[in-house]
């Protein structure tokens, strides 16, 4: 294999593996160090720097960090980095005063941004402290997006949502509640110098099978009949209520029942219970609220009497595999069951809508009537016009709605800037030795057992009377310490330098993961099968270095490293480093326009 | 030295041995040595040859001297019987134990100082007597505990850290070990655990006593140019004479050899060495012949390393005394006393 080349910020950056599953790049051990440390407003900053919603992301984030986290490879479950985020946000400081500035002056230029949800908000974020001026248009009255019209309050308090997001409108964005956009062609003749599209994907998908009109009142879309609830529109539901579909929205949508009056609240899903698509903690959250979860279930028929609603008859299915493997489920044999109810809340997915935006305006849509956008630069066929969030490419979720907003301010200070937006700028990296004396590191390097400690919850009996009381109650000080403790600092790298090892094998015998072989180098594949421990994980890369007196080269798979720094204690000659790599993201600003070289 | 415990945590894909143990259940406490010692590879080599093994940690005993190689049997099989004992009496003390309780694998680990100078004459009678037992020096050329002073095994022209010329004949224990009758002897290096390792093996399951000598150099005070205990000196004049695979009873041998050049060697215990030959005309069986080679190499500088000598129908202590199967502490009163006729029996058998 030849030489690891570590001057490139990819290969440690994906060492950091939460760091590198979050959409925003988020530098997670560097905000949970901060967190161990009491540094809640540093912390703070660090998120909101990557992600713009500590608060809110800290409690609702999809996080693809935690299934990714080393953690999971070396234990079973990982750091709890997402309620880690909320810590900061709930324990920081005043932090009005650490946000950006207003530019010194303006530079003229205008950006127009549909939708106020998160992505446009991210957008904003970036714009307007380099001088443009932003107006956002949302047909909502607030900012927030489905933030604020879809996640249930007791999950999300209105009062996180407002701190957030003002945080953001304070910056001198020009904010237009209840203004909702009607005609692209008319924005485009206002002659602004971009436009980004942040709408989301608004329409819930509805369920056409025989009684859905005769029984219309008593079956609701389940984002329209949440937003309802958000607004207080919808104040109650029946008794007995069954929840169509296995997605986060149909969690929402039990939980919320559950408090407004239905006491038998069940879900239903066509697929296994372990294909939903809700993520786990949300299924679990559901069960725990005393909501039964029916697998293997298709609905056919809506049951009725006299114009009311009495419940669903279901086909029960099961599911068989075709030669290619495809799932297909088939009826498995059994008869048809009915389900009686007051209420169905159909949850059965979400889709794109761009009512607004006429064909002929210049907008290439694709035959499934999405526009047309480049996956790097947000850019529609109209060069003027972006689009990110949901809007992009159908329902994603919080975090990767940010993640499109940055990139698309980029784009957008780019192409302003007169800059060819297909150049990314690259990661800043910023390289520190962490070594303070022969056993001293400036990270704790001590690897603690602990078990992933649980968020403390409202108790259910008080937490189901009020659809706005927060049901999880966040870790407390001492709790954060000790799931803070938990993680691996995976920023803190070995760094090897083959011209000051004298092959001793210390590094190797003190190991506790194996990770560490001096041998013949050789090709990937088989040198794989020949390391003191099996490295199987190919998605973790080998860090090679030769260039050792005996011809032999250092292997080291970075699969389960604890990064522990116990080579580097143990090597006589300092041949081991341990060096702390800390990449962001660049952002829209001078640094993102001329392309630069990594700093590492 | 690391001030940390080595985390608990292990790679999930180790393989585990036929007990169900897992390399890292061999370990014992973290090791005080300085970092970089090639004591701490001999313990990760005595560590892994027990692991594959899978030798029931209760059923050994550790034996040690005085000096940082004598500490080391803290450092691995933390769930064994040790005993670190006084400088130069590891020989004596294990002798004891084994007469008392033949039942039990003995390690005896010792030092160049604890072995060559003050339990040289220890070293040699155990060796003469033929304890079953792997006696293994690591050996750095210094006394490292007490700061760097010379050994007697450090060649004569060396140079200490200092600068300081040696002008003393050294002392080569393994040249002696097949002088005073060991019926296994072997040599080897801190830093090749390919070889190392394997030759902890054949010695375990060696009937009889087995010595061998590892080259173990000491960072802080014997790694300098001038050394000729430094991890350069023995990389560029190691003279390896065979390679080993401990092949356990078990196991079928499935290993193809390139015929010639391997020699299967059978132990008591059943399990098979294969010697895989890289100097042809080395003969394994020949006390007289290994000595001669030894001293060949050891005047033109060289330093020979492999399994040098193993004796075919070796035997140990107690079969040498003819003692009882049982091991003698577990033998009772009524063993013990077997009363007034049985004594005048025995009387009347000297008269
Ligand atoms: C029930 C439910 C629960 C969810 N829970 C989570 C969760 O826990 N975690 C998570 O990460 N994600 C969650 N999501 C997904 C998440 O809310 C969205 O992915 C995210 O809000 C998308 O952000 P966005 O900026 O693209 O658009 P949105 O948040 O959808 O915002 C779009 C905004 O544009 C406005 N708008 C639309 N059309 C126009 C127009 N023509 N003119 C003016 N304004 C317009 C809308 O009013 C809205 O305010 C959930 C979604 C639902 C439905
Ligand atoms: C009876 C006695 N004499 C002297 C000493 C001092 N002493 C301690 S260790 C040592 C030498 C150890 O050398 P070696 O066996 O080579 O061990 P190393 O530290 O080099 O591994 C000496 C002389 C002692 N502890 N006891
Ligand atoms: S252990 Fe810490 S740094 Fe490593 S992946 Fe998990 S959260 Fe990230
Ligand atoms: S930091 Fe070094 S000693 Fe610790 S697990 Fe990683 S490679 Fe092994
Ligand atoms: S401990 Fe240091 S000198 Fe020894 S083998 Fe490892 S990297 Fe090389
Ligand atoms: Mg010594």
């Amino acid at each position: 294999m030849k030489n690891t080349d570590i001057s490139d910020p990819q290969y440690f950056h994906k060492v950091v593996d939460c760091q590198y599953a979050c959409p925003a790049h988020t530098p997670v051990p560097e905000y949970i160090r901060m967190i161990a440390a009491g540094r809640y407003g540093d912390a703070y900053m660090v998120n909101w720097k990557s992600n713009v919603f500590p608060g809110i992301l800290g409690r609702t984030c999809d996080r693809p960090c935690e299934p990714a986290c080393r953690r999971v490879r070396v234990e079973e479950e990982p750091v709890a980095i997402c309620r880690l985020k909320r810590v900061a946000a709930d324990f920081k400081e005043d932090v009005t005063a650490r946000m950006p500035k207003p530019a010194a002056r303006r530079n003229g230029k205008r950006v127009a941004l549909v939708g106020g949800g998160p992505a446009s908000l991210t957008v904003a974020r970036d714009l307007v402290p380099l001088g443009y001026s932003v107006t956002v248009f949302d047909a909502d009255a607030k900012a927030g997006g489905m933030i604020r019209t879809q996640i249930p309050k007791f999950r999300l308090p209105d009062s996180v949502i407002d701190e957030e997001t003002d945080y953001v409108l304070n910056l001198g964005v020009d904010f237009r509640g209840g203004q909702r956009i009607e005609s692209m062609k008319a924005l485009l003749a206002q002659d602004w110098d971009a436009i980004f599209v942040g709408t989301g994907a608004p329409r819930g998908r509805d369920l056409d099978i025989p009684g859905r009109k005769e029984a219309a009142a008593n079956i609701h879309i389940g984002i329209d009949w949440l937003s309802s609830v958000s607004f207080g529109h919808i104040s109650k539901i029946g008794r007995r209520v069954i929840v169509l579909g296995g997605g986060n929205t149909a969690m929402d949508c039990c939980r919320s029942s559950r408090r407004l009056g239905g006491e038998e609240v069940q879900v239903v899903v066509r697929s296994g219970f372990d294909e939903m698509k809700a993520s786990p903690w949300e299924k679990e959250d559901a069960q725990h609220e005393g909501i039964p979860i029916h697998n293997f279930l298709v609905p056919k028929e809506f049951t009725h009497e006299n114009g009311k609603l009495t419940g669903v008859i279901f086909e029960k299915v099961k599911a068989e595999f075709d030669a290619k493997g495809r799932r297909k489920l088939v009826n498995a044999g059994e008869p048809d069951q009915h389900f009686p109810c007051d209420d169905v809340l159909v949850a059965v997915g979400q889709e794109n809508a761009f009512p607004w935006i006429e064909r002929d305006a210049g907008i290439d849509f694709d035959e499934w009537n999405m526009p047309k956008v480049d996956e790097k630069t947000f850019q529609s066929s109209n060069p003027r016009v972006f689009f990110g969030g949901d809007a992009a490419f159908g329902p994603k979720n919080i975090i990767w709605a940010v993640a499109h907003g940055h990139e698309a301010a980029v784009s957008i200070d780019k192409m302003l800037n007169g800059e060819d937006i297909t150049q990314r700028p690259l990661p800043a990296v910023e390289v520190m030795s962490q070594k303070m004396g022969i056993h001293e590191w400036s990270y704790d390097n001590e690897i603690d057992l602990d078990k992933r400690y649980k968020v403390p919850h409202r108790d259910l009996g008080i937490a189901l009377k009020d659809i706005k009381s927060e049901v999880e109650l966040g870790f407390d000080v001492e709790l954060a310490l000790k799931e803070a403790g938990r993680c691996l600092n995976c920023d803190v790298q070995t760094v090897f330098n083959a011209p000051l090892c004298i092959e001793c094998d210390a590094c190797v015998d003190i190991c506790p993961m194996d990770c560490i072989t001096f041998t013949q180098n050789g090709e990937e594949t088989e040198l794989r099968t020949r390391l003191t421990a099996p490295a199987k994980n190919l998605a973790q890369a080998l860090y090679v270095q030769d260039g050792l007196k005996t011809g032999r080269a250092m292997i080291k798979d970075e699969d389960v490293c604890l990064h522990c720094g116990l080579c580097a204690e143990r090597c006589p000659t300092g041949a081991w480093d341990m060096q702390k790599y800390l990449l962001e993201v660049t952002h829209a600003g001078s640094s993102c326009r001329t392309p630069r070289r990594s700093a590492a | 030295m690391t001030y940390l415990a080595k985390p608990k945590f292990h790679h999930p894909g180790l393989p585990k041995n036929d007990l169900g143990y897992t390399h890292r259940d061999y370990e014992g406490t973290v090791s005080t040595l300085c970092a970089g010692c090639g004591h701490d590879s001999i313990t990760a080599a005595i560590i892994q040859a027990c692991f594959e093994l899978s030798i029931e940690p209760h059923r050994v005993a550790k034996i040690s001297g005085i000096g940082c190689s004598s500490k080391t049997p803290t450092y691995f099989l933390g769930n064994s019987h040790g005993f670190n004992s006084v400088h130069g009496r590891m020989p004596s003390v294990l002798t004891g134990a084994n007469l008392a309780n033949r039942d039990l694998i003995y390690l005896g680990v010792s030092g160049d100082g604890d072995s060559a100078s003050i339990g040289f004459g220890q070293f040699a009678h155990a060796l003469r007597r033929g304890v079953n037992m792997a006696y293994i020096v690591e050996n750095n050329g210094v006394y490292g505990l007490t700061k760097g002073q010379f050994s007697a095994t450090a060649d004569r022209g060396s140079k200490s850290k200092r600068g300081v010329t040696n002008t003393d004949n050294s002392i080569d224990l393994a040249a002696i070990a097949l002088q005073l009758g060991a019926s296994f002897v072997a040599r080897s290096f801190s830093g090749d655990k390919q070889q190392l390792v394997p030759i902890i093996k054949a010695a375990i399951a060696h009937k009889g006593a087995a010595f061998i000598d590892v080259i173990s150099p000491c960072v802080a005070f014997n790694n300098h140019a001038g050394s000729t205990k430094s991890f350069d000196f023995v990389r560029e004049h190691n003279e390896a004479v065979n390679r080993l695979d401990v092949i356990s009873g078990r196991m079928p041998i499935e290993v193809q050899y390139e015929p010639g050049k391997v020699e299967i060697v059978e132990q008591h215990d059943g399990s098979t060495i294969a010697l895989r030959k890289l100097d042809a005309d080395y003969q394994v069986h020949d006390r007289a012949a290994a000595q001669a080679f030894l001293q060949h190499h050891a005047a033109k500088g060289q330093i020979v390393t492999g399994l040098l000598y193993v004796e075919k129908d070796a035997d140990d202590l107690h079969g040498h005394l003819h003692t009882v199967d049982t091991p003698l502490n577990a033998l009772n009163e009524k063993e013990l006393c077997p009363g007034q006729s049985a004594l005048d029996k025995f009387n009347a058998s000297m008269r």
